[in-house]
């Protein structure tokens, strides 16, 4: 099997999973009918992702392993997902803004990405890019409405905007393996995703009328396994069948 | 106290050279907020290729008590209908 390439897989498919969980929490629970929806359709367009990166980590891995295996039946500290993805629901104000983040990185990942020298994961990328396209600019039209909104609404989504920046530094930190990756030809710059997720996020954030937060350190350690005390939660309902009625389908 | 987006009617067109046909309504802010909103609710299952949007506000109905002046006399003039014609089968969309 072909180590490196599995373990990217795995990094590229986990945040995905985890932020489409949380937003899976909102369905039946979103502000009106309208933004339940879209959360939901972000949620499910995120699995769909999910399960093109596992079933090609499956693929690689061998051994009769599915998607479904890599999915429900790790152990905590196997997940690689960044920790701003494992962050609860607040209001919907932390929604945005966890969303917001992540869509402007995943943004530029997936753009670079549809030009890696691996046609699969090109194409992967190549697919979802569109979605994640309105992604982004649904989270960013709901940041620049909150901020420039009423008082309250601007006060909601300034803090949420503070809150969550002292878990974006992680999306930056280079594992071994991403360096491996791009030094291939196969992964992401990450001094172009970082350039390019500042100089969008900046812009958003001044349209917004909100302080674009100064932070010099980040909450880290999804990407080696060390989780906050969030993940543990999440994968207790996100493996309850797998784990009650081993190999159950439906 | 509890304020509710103004409605917006939506239209969608589910192929090209088909007419927008009315969807249904959402809530929303304002028009662009109401387009997204319209995309999220009613094209999830590829039901379209272009989305209208109008403030339900601006549209003037007409009043179901006036039903019979209005569309009553309609009823018996069936010679209107173009029923005597015979259509090529290329045509479909009558």
């Amino acid at each position: 099997m072909n180590k490196s390439l599995y373990d990217y897989l795995i990094l590229l498919g986990d945040s995905p999973l985890i932020l489409g969980h949380r937003l899976s929490e909102l369905c039946g629970h979103g502000p009106n009918l309208e933004t339940d929806i879209a959360l939901s359709n972000i949620a499910l367009d995120l699995f769909g992702q999910v399960r093109n990166w596992y079933q090609y980590a499956a693929e690689v891995h061998g051994e009769g392993k599915t998607e479904d295996d890599i999915a429900f039946l790790r152990y905590e500290h196997e997940y690689r997902n960044v920790v701003l993805t494992e962050q609860p629901n607040k209001d919907f104000a932390w929604v945005i803004a966890r969303q917001f983040y992540f869509d402007a990185w995943h943004f530029s990942l997936l753009s670079q990405l549809t030009e890696s020298r691996d046609e699969r994961i090109s194409a992967i990328a190549a697919k979802s890019i569109k979605e994640v396209t309105y992604h982004r600019r649904f989270s960013s039209e709901w940041v620049k409405r909150l901020g420039d909104g009423t008082e309250e609404s601007h006060i909601r989504m300034q803090n949420a905007i503070a809150h969550f920046a002292m878990y974006k530094g992680e999306l930056f930190e280079e594992t071994n393996v991403e360096k491996e990756m791009f030094a291939s030809g196969t992964g992401a710059d990450f001094k172009v995703l970082k350039t390019q997720f500042d100089s969008f996020t900046n812009e958003v954030l001044n349209d917004a009328g909100l302080e674009i937060p100064q932070i010099d350190w980040t909450q880290r350690g999804g990407k080696q396994g060390v989780h906050s005390e969030h993940l543990g939660y999440i994968l207790t309902d996100l493996q309850y069948m797998q784990r009650a009625y081993p190999g159950m389908q439906w | 106290m509890k304020k509710e987006w103004p409605v917006w009617e939506v239209f969608i067109r589910s192929r090209s050279g088909l007419d927008h046909r009315h969807a249904g309504s959402v809530h929303a802010a304002d028009a662009k907020m109401a387009l997204e909103n319209a995309r999220d609710v009613y094209t999830r299952r590829q039901e379209g290729v272009s989305i209208w949007v109008v403030p339900s506000a601006s549209i003037t109905a007409s009043d179901p008590e006036e039903g019979g002046e209005l569309f009553e006399p309609a009823k018996d003039k069936v010679y209107r209908h173009p029923t005597f014609y015979d259509l090529p089968d290329e045509l479909t969309h009558m």
